[in-house]
């Protein structure tokens, strides 16, 4: 039997996606328990929802979508052996990812600063279902930023292979496989965005 | 290719044919045989810790009032036992040991597709443990909020809850990952002529119980952050004083909970599946329809969730609805039987060890799966809804299932990695005692639990002291087959005779390569010519 | 590698990335329209229009072969009945 070690890129990308799955279910039982709250306390979320600043929201929705394009032409980039664009590109998402969450800091200090955090003095004293969405937001807004963390993270150390020149048009799946991870970032904000920031 | 291989047989094998031995050689190994190991000495390490708080719960138990513990220690033990023998042993056990040690040369592959990550996936499990571990001995104490770390007791319990929620997380992460690397392996790995329809039955039912760590493990995590998050940042999204609903714990927990169950006991099925016709000498009877149903459990395992919490304020239709898709569970388990009991009608029995664990798997899980739809049916629930009986029910399935399961896969496959064998008349001696044992312990506690005996509960009315009296009696005859064992199988996989060949005429693929295998298990690419259980095709007389 | 990879344009990305703008502009507008319960109803339709275009362009889904389509549906459908049926509690308590 050969040692010579075969690379299976389908297998690769298999392992890859069902990686993504079980991140969409991570996320999928946040969604849960939003649905029946939003269905308990309708009127509570639009006010909640309100409160939150969807000017912030909104640019933050378009700094990923960039990024996203990004990180797929990357991926082109590489096929077609463009390899500085593509670490061009990359570090392009990478900066978005920074933007990402820089705004996401001055959103959640602007909020704090309000006393709006879980377990809050002023969250306790008001309205219950108010004290719920915010915790949803603070906890899904909040574990989706450790995914932008680590997707940067990803991303960076993939950058460098690129440069490497390990990835390239022959073998380009550590790459496609970053990028597909960080498209799933994406696809959790677009969902995020909507039911957050604009259940007014 | 199948005499082949056997025939460049020679005393190198995955033990000593790369040339590294000591402990790196093996804790740092990216071979699925060495990780199978791994997983099987720390899981089963972790049984054998989990047997000795189980035997502490019965000694407690064994008379009303204080025999040998304090209430709090009770309930940090039965929280412990369940943490350990859940998290620790039965799910991530059968995928990660005999999975690892049999799946890659069931297909008739080299290795995973990810050996690296398989190698992480065991870090990261022992990790998990440790985490676990240190609960018990740091900050507020052991938890005591039983294996299922309900609210609002957990998020308010000043025990170290917070530390054992983080390890299961860790633990889950690694049953995630070994569940994406068995699916990967299965779809691409398989050898030339290795079709779907030719899968051995254990690997089709590892396929299964994969799908169900990738789909249902995340809302574990999930739901264990956000116990977290309630117990650190006081989230309150279960605390009705804040809006929060308790319910939607139950809910998500027993979301990832119940599929979880089929975790425990597909693979089971899978190993008395490649059992059953082996030791019967004749075809699986509805090998189709056996693969298939394994696919049906893992489907409609994940449609039942609601069946634990029929007394937990849940809405009449919910009860209804989930009472209702409970029975359809009982369709593919049924059939399952019914395959095992066919194939082995005219077959030409052969009962040795691994045969009589596996005949007995069929029995207790049998009676397992049939006091499970007493559970099921809404109204004979709220009855016995935490009670005895559910302790019962549960270790019918679980231990006499999973478990003799897995003394029956021990005494199937160890042999084949260690090249050596165990006596047989010890083995059936400790097959005895413990299928005894067994019965008199988890029989008597459904009757304790038709009684009206609480579970989980420290003290008890003197009219349940006689059956606790023989339920605790009945641990000890488990315990003593046990012990005998675990001596005679280990003596004779160290020291034992010389275990050669194919001497039960298995027909998969790991029975047709050299004993103890080689490192890449095949000498030569295997071509699959045969389907698992065709003992004419493969030559076996 | 034996696998043939499909190249995706650059500017078939930037076209795709232009209807996911416009898409989000269209949902910050539809959710300021006085629209009742319809609002959650035509935001959530919007952005599951913005997955699907993600998946198959950006994430290179059209370009694949059937299994994964198969699993990515196994998977949806099973978060849909997670969600799903624990209305059964929800909507009758």
């Amino acid at each position: 039997m050969s040692h010579a070690a075969h690379k299976d890129y389908a297998g690769a990308k298999l392992g890859m996606w069902l990686f993504l799955f079980t991140e969409l279910l991570l996320f999928g039982g946040m969604f849960l328990l939003y649905a029946v709250y939003l269905k308990r306390y309708p009127e509570e979320f639009a006010a909640g929802g309100q409160q939150l600043n969807w000017i912030m929201g909104g640019a933050n929705t378009v700094i990923l979508l960039t990024s996203s394009l990004f990180a797929a032409m990357a991926v082109t980039a590489i096929q077609r052996e463009e390899r500085k664009r593509a670490v061009g590109l990359i570090c392009g998402t990478i900066l978005c990812a920074a933007g990402f969450m820089v705004i996401k800091y001055f959103e959640w200090s602007a909020k704090i600063g309000h006393g709006i955090y879980p377990g809050s003095e002023h969250l306790k004293a008001g309205p219950p279902g108010e004290s719920v969405f915010f915790s949803l937001y603070y906890m899904t807004t909040g574990i989706h930023g450790l995914h932008v963390l680590i997707g940067g993270a990803l991303l960076g150390w993939i950058a460098t292979r690129v440069k490497a020149g390990a990835v390239h048009a022959g073998d380009f799946v550590l790459l496609e496989n970053g990028a597909l991870y960080w498209h799933l970032v994406d696809l959790i904000w677009i969902f995020i965005f909507p039911l957050y920031y604009l259940v007014l | 290719m199948t005499t082949e291989n056997i025939q460049s047989a020679t005393q190198h094998s995955f033990w000593n044919d790369t040339g590294k031995t000591g402990i790196s050689s093996w804790i740092f190994s990216t071979d699925h045989k060495r990780i199978g190991l791994l997983y099987f000495y720390s899981t089963f390490g972790f049984f054998l810790v989990g047997v000795l708080l189980g035997l502490l719960i019965r000694i407690e138990l064994m008379a009303p009032g204080r025999t040998i513990m304090g209430a709090q220690t009770y309930n940090a033990l039965f929280t412990v036992h369940g943490v350990v023998m859940i998290f620790l042993f039965i799910i991530p056990g059968f995928q990660g040991s005999f999975g690892n040690l049999v799946m890659p040369i069931q297909i008739g592959a080299r290795d995973v597709s990810f050996p690296r990550l398989n190698l992480f996936s065991w870090w990261i499990y022992m990790i998990g443990a440790v985490i676990v571990l240190a609960s018990l001995f740091t900050g507020g104490g052991p938890p005591d909020t039983g294996w299922t770390f309900y609210v609002p007791f957990s998020a308010r319990t000043g025990t170290n809850v917070s530390l054992a929620v983080l390890g299961v997380f860790v633990i889950g992460f690694s049953s995630i990952l070994t569940g994406l690397n068995f699916v990967t392996t299965i779809h691409r790995l398989r050898a030339e002529g290795m079709t779907w329809w030719r899968l051995p039955l254990f690997t089709w039912s590892l396929y299964a119980t994969a799908w169900i760590q990738i789909l249902a493990t995340p809302i574990l995590a999930i739901t264990l952050v956000l116990v977290a998050a309630e117990r650190m940042l006081g989230t309150g999204l279960f605390d009705p004083s804040r809006g929060g609903d308790p319910v939607m714990y139950q809910h998500l927990f027993w979301i990832y909970s119940h599929p979880a169950v089929y975790i425990m006991i597909l693979p089971a099925m899978g190993v008395i599946s490649d059992i059953v016709p082996v030791f019967s000498r004749k075809p699986i009877f509805g090998y189709k329809m056996i693969a298939f149903s394994s696919l049906a459990i893992a489907a409609a395992g994940s449609l039942v969730w609601g069946h634990h919490m029929y007394t937990s304020g849940m809405s009449d239709t919910a009860v209804l609805v989930f009472s209702f898709l409970t029975f359809i569970v009982a369709i593919p388990s049924a059939i399952k039987v019914f395959n095992w009991v066919t194939t082995l009608y005219k077959g030409s029995i052969s009962l040795e060890a691994p045969m009589l664990f596996g005949l007995s798997f069929i029995l207790l899980f049998s009676i397992g799966g049939l006091s499970g739809l007493i559970l099921g049916a809404a109204a004979t629930d709220v009855h016995v809804h935490d009670t005895h009986f559910v302790v019962g029910h549960f270790h019918y399935v679980m231990f006499g299932g999973t478990g003799f399961a897995f003394f029956a896969a021990m005494h199937y496959w160890l042999p084949k990695f260690y090249g050596r064998r165990y006596a047989e008349k010890p083995a059936v001696v400790s097959w005895a005692l413990m299928f005894t044992g067994f019965n008199v312990l988890y029989f008597t506690m459904q009757v304790l639990g038709m009684q009206g005996m609480p579970r989980r509960y420290y003290d008890y009315l003197p009219e349940f002291a006689t059956l606790n009296l023989v339920a605790t009696a009945g641990s000890w005859i488990l315990a003593a087959g046990l012990v005998i064992m675990l001596v005679n199988l280990f003596r004779g996989l160290w020291w034992g005779a010389p275990f050669e060949g194919n001497p039960w005429g298995g027909a998969t693929l790991e029975w047709s390569i050299p004993t103890p295998p080689p490192t890449e298990n095949f000498i030569v690419e295997p071509v699959v010519t045969h389907g698992p259980y065709d003992f004419k095709g493969s030559g076996i007389p | 590698m034996n696998e043939h990879h499909h190249i995706i344009s650059y500017g078939k990305l930037t076209g795709i990335w232009l209807a996911l703008l416009l898409l989000t502009a269209l949902t910050v507008g539809i959710t300021r329209v006085e629209l009742g319960g319809f609002k959650v109803l035509a935001a959530l339709s919007i952005a599951c229009l913005k997955a699907g275009l993600v998946i198959a362009v950006f994430m290179h889904m059209k370009y694949e072969g059937r299994l994964l389509r198969w699993l990515l549906f196994l998977t949806l459908v099973t978060l849909a009945i997670f969600i799903g049926f624990t209305f059964f509690d929800v909507l009758y308590r």
